[in-house]
């Protein structure tokens, strides 16, 4: 027991005292909240510079009816149609808006311009187009637009969950959203720290180390501290992300939103203000009903089941990556046996996103996340929807067989591959080393 | 020391070892010889409890080998390595631990061997800043930190260049003056001959040949000397008594080698020479380790 202590620790410290670990532990998170910032500035901000829509009117209805949005400048036709198209054709010549005489019969609206319009730009005209035709149809049949949308109706769904707590608030969005970023990141860490287990014993074949370090310990021993002491350094990382991140967020959080909105804004500089104000006008609503959805998700249980799902997945499939990479003498070797292992990992994911999302209680959702190959993905993207205990606990429970059956079957081969040098092994090979005694 | 016996050690298609027993007696250094691919390295991970055997039972000291005596051996495998990106002392103490000392205990002796062997500078190196003499010599320490009643070295002196081959000799030597056990691994027979107390010779894992190298090297003599003379040798000499096996000019002596007939001694045959020529060399020619592992072997495969 105080060998494999002794492992976990070198291995755990050797890799953490890494510099490439300290670079990602400080680049993922700046990346992740760079491309967050860098999101919301755009979005914010919109294009760089706004379209130049002249609108060549046939109708006389919409007459000082478009109004300049963001991303649009509009302005009347000025020449006749064909010198207007003539205009839009030239490099950076805007866009010709063409409403025909016979719109309201049929007619079809076109846009004419040497680039082809965003479907922003689009969206915002049709809606534009749209509620003016919308006002004066509503005129023609003597209804009062203004009366109209005054009992405009604005109903919103609040979801609430019953547990046995009694009811809670829930945001589906929100920890629908939590659950996939554990999938992708349970996902991408699996190979990730897999890769590293497979690597690992792999260097020390090639180092041809394992041999002293074998006639100190069982190969059991070397394997299982290798497992454990970077399944502790993935763990680690997961940690700091985490910490980083939140203060990194919550730094960023204070510097973007004004505590309340109320507060005076002649403290902001220009360019702040600007922002405040065109977040408050766009983003405000959703921005805060995520926030306050964020609070309302049990992350503490999410965040528990990650753990559990994360170490338990890590468990199994790095037994099978520590046995690939014993039966190998290269990583180029490692291709041929690494395919049935990714399958089940890949499989699982993109039924995620395609299906499981969509029928979370399904029985193929009800299978997927309790099967140990796929459980650690699958369950993820199920939790959201709220999981029965006894389905949680069976899965975990299996999880726990699962990954003690394949160290067990990993051992074996482990234990074998690891002193062949210099031989191409094939599965038959590892079926016989499987079955080898002592 | 350490008693083998019985060993069976089964692969899916071949055999590497076939009933083979062999004693070791203790404070003594012996020699597993035999050619590549003969079963001597699946022999030594059986003793290090690398692998299991299939048949056949190992004690050391006495006791039937369990995991407690892992700490009591010293095992340099043939196909060397240490962890390149390691620094060489932390590198050692690790080493050290995993074989049971505790972390003060294992700083005084690789201190020790540091001191011991000049490389006290190397400590905070890595592997991979050694040439590769410098290298093996890392490797010796990590053999013997732990102070092992019991050294197993596969191959020892490949990958040395003569210097630190004959350091390392003779620090293996000393450690056997202080008490510990040898045994030799090796193909090369002529380079551990002169060491080894006791041989066993393994060939195509059976064992066929084993005891003390005086023993066996007496039970090879076949009355043959060598004899360096100036001058002529008549014919008169009494031809009976042997029979030439050869006969070399050399730049200023003659030398031949004969067999003796039965019953005819050294001294006869010198009574005979005497009185003819001027002898400078006069010495019985007793077959080497190699010379006995041929003969031995080829007549093994005849039968």
């Amino acid at each position: 027991m105080n060998k494999i202590l002794l492992i976990i620790k070198r291995e755990y410290l050797s890799r953490v005292k890494k510099k490439t670990f300290l670079l990602m532990t400080f680049l993922v998170p700046g990346l992740i909240i760079g491309m967050i910032t860098l999101v919301g500035v755009l979005t914010k901000t919109g294009g760089d510079e706004s379209a130049k829509i002249t609108v060549y009117d046939e109708t006389g209805l919409f007459n000082g009816k478009f109004n300049d949005t963001k991303e649009i400048d509009f302005s009347e036709a000025t020449r006749s149609f064909a010198e207007e198209k003539l205009l839009a054709s030239v490099e950076g010549g805007g866009f010709l808006l063409y409403i025909p005489k016979n719109l309201e019969h049929g007619g079809k609206i076109d846009i004419y311009s040497r680039k082809r319009a965003t479907f922003s730009v689009l969206g915002s005209i049709e809606d534009q187009v749209n509620e003016t035709m919308r006002e004066k149809m509503l005129k023609d049949a003597g209804i009062d637009a203004a009366t109209l949308n005054k009992i405009k109706p604005d109903f919103s769904i609040n979801t609430k969950e019953l547990t046995d707590e009694g009811e809670k608030d829930s945001s589906a969005g929100a920890t629908l959203i939590a659950g996939f970023a554990a999938a992708i990141l349970i996902y991408i860490s699996l190979f990730i720290y897999g890769a590293q287990v497979m690597r690992g014993v792999i260097e020390e074949k090639t180092n041809r180390i394992v041999e002293v370090v074998i006639s100190s310990v069982k190969p059991f021993q070397l394997m299982m501290g290798k497992i454990i002491g970077i399944g502790l350094v993935g763990l680690t990382q997961f940690l700091l992300w985490i910490v980083l991140s939140s203060t990194l967020m919550a730094g960023a959080g204070r510097a973007l939103m004004p505590k309340d909105a109320i507060k005076p804004k002649t403290e902001q500089s220009a360019s702040q203000k600007k922002a405040t104000e065109a977040m408050q006008a766009s983003q405000q609503g959703p921005a805060m009903s995520m926030i306050s959805a964020m609070e309302t998700i049990n992350f503490k249980y999410l965040f528990t089941n990650f753990l559990i799902y994360f170490l338990g997945g890590f468990m199994l499939y790095s037994a099978l990556f520590a046995a690939v990479g014993s039966a190998v003498d290269n990583e180029t070797e490692t291709q041929q046996f690494m395919f049935p292992i990714t399958m089940p990992l890949l499989f699982t994911y993109i039924l995620s996103f395609s299906f499981i999302v969509n029928n979370p209680d399904s029985t193929l959702s009800f299978w997927l996340s309790i099967i140990p190959f796929t459980s650690p993905i699958a369950m993820m993207v199920r939790l959201p929807f709220g999981v029965p205990d006894w389905q949680l606990a069976l899965s975990i429970v299996l999880l726990i067989c699962g990954f003690i059956f394949t160290t067990w079957v990993a051992a074996r081969i482990y234990r074998v591959g690891i002193l062949m040098y210099g031989k191409k092994t094939s599965y038959k090979e590892l079926a016989k080393w499987f079955m080898y005694k002592g | 020391m350490l008693s083998i016996r019985n060993i069976v050690k089964q692969y899916a298609n071949h055999r590497a070892l076939d009933d083979v027993s062999i004693e070791v007696e203790k404070g003594k250094i012996f020699g597993l010889l035999g050619p590549n691919g003969a079963g001597k390295t699946s022999l030594i991970r059986i003793i290090n409890q690398i692998t299991a055997p299939d048949a056949g039972e190992v004690y050391f000291d006495g006791e039937k080998l369990n995991p407690d005596h892992i700490g009591r051996i010293g095992y340099l495998p043939e196909e060397r390595g240490l962890y390149k990106k390691m620094e060489i002392g932390e590198q050692m103490l690790y080493l050290a631990q995993l074989k049971g000392l505790s972390r003060t205990d294992a700083i005084s002796r690789i201190k020790y061997w540091f001191e011991k062997m000049e490389m006290q500078s190397w400590w905070k190196k890595k592997v991979e800043d050694l040439s590769k003499g410098m290298q093996q010599k890392v490797q010796f320490v990590a053999t013997v930190v732990h102070n092992p009643e019991l050294i197993i070295l596969d191959e020892p002196f490949s990958g040395f260049d003569p210097v630190n081959a004959e350091i390392i000799k003779d620090e293996i030597l000393e450690l056997n003056q202080k008490g510990a056990t040898i045994i030799f691994s090796t193909h090369r027979m002529e380079s551990v001959e002169q060491l080894c107390d006791s041989i066993a010779l393994i060939n195509k894992s059976h064992k066929i040949l084993d005891g003390k190298v005086k023993d066996i090297r007496n039970s090879y003599r076949n009355n043959t000397f060598r004899v360096e003379y100036t001058g002529t040798l008549s014919a008169a000499v009494d031809n009976s008594i042997y029979d030439v096996i050869d006969d070399k000019q050399l730049e200023d002596s003659q030398q031949i080698t004969v067999k003796l007939r039965d019953g005819v001694t050294s001294n006869n045959l010198l009574s005979q020479l005497i009185p003819q020529v001027q002898i400078h060399d006069f010495t019985e020619v007793v077959p080497s380790i190699n010379d006995i592992f041929i003969q031995k072997v080829k007549t093994s495969s005849h039968e």
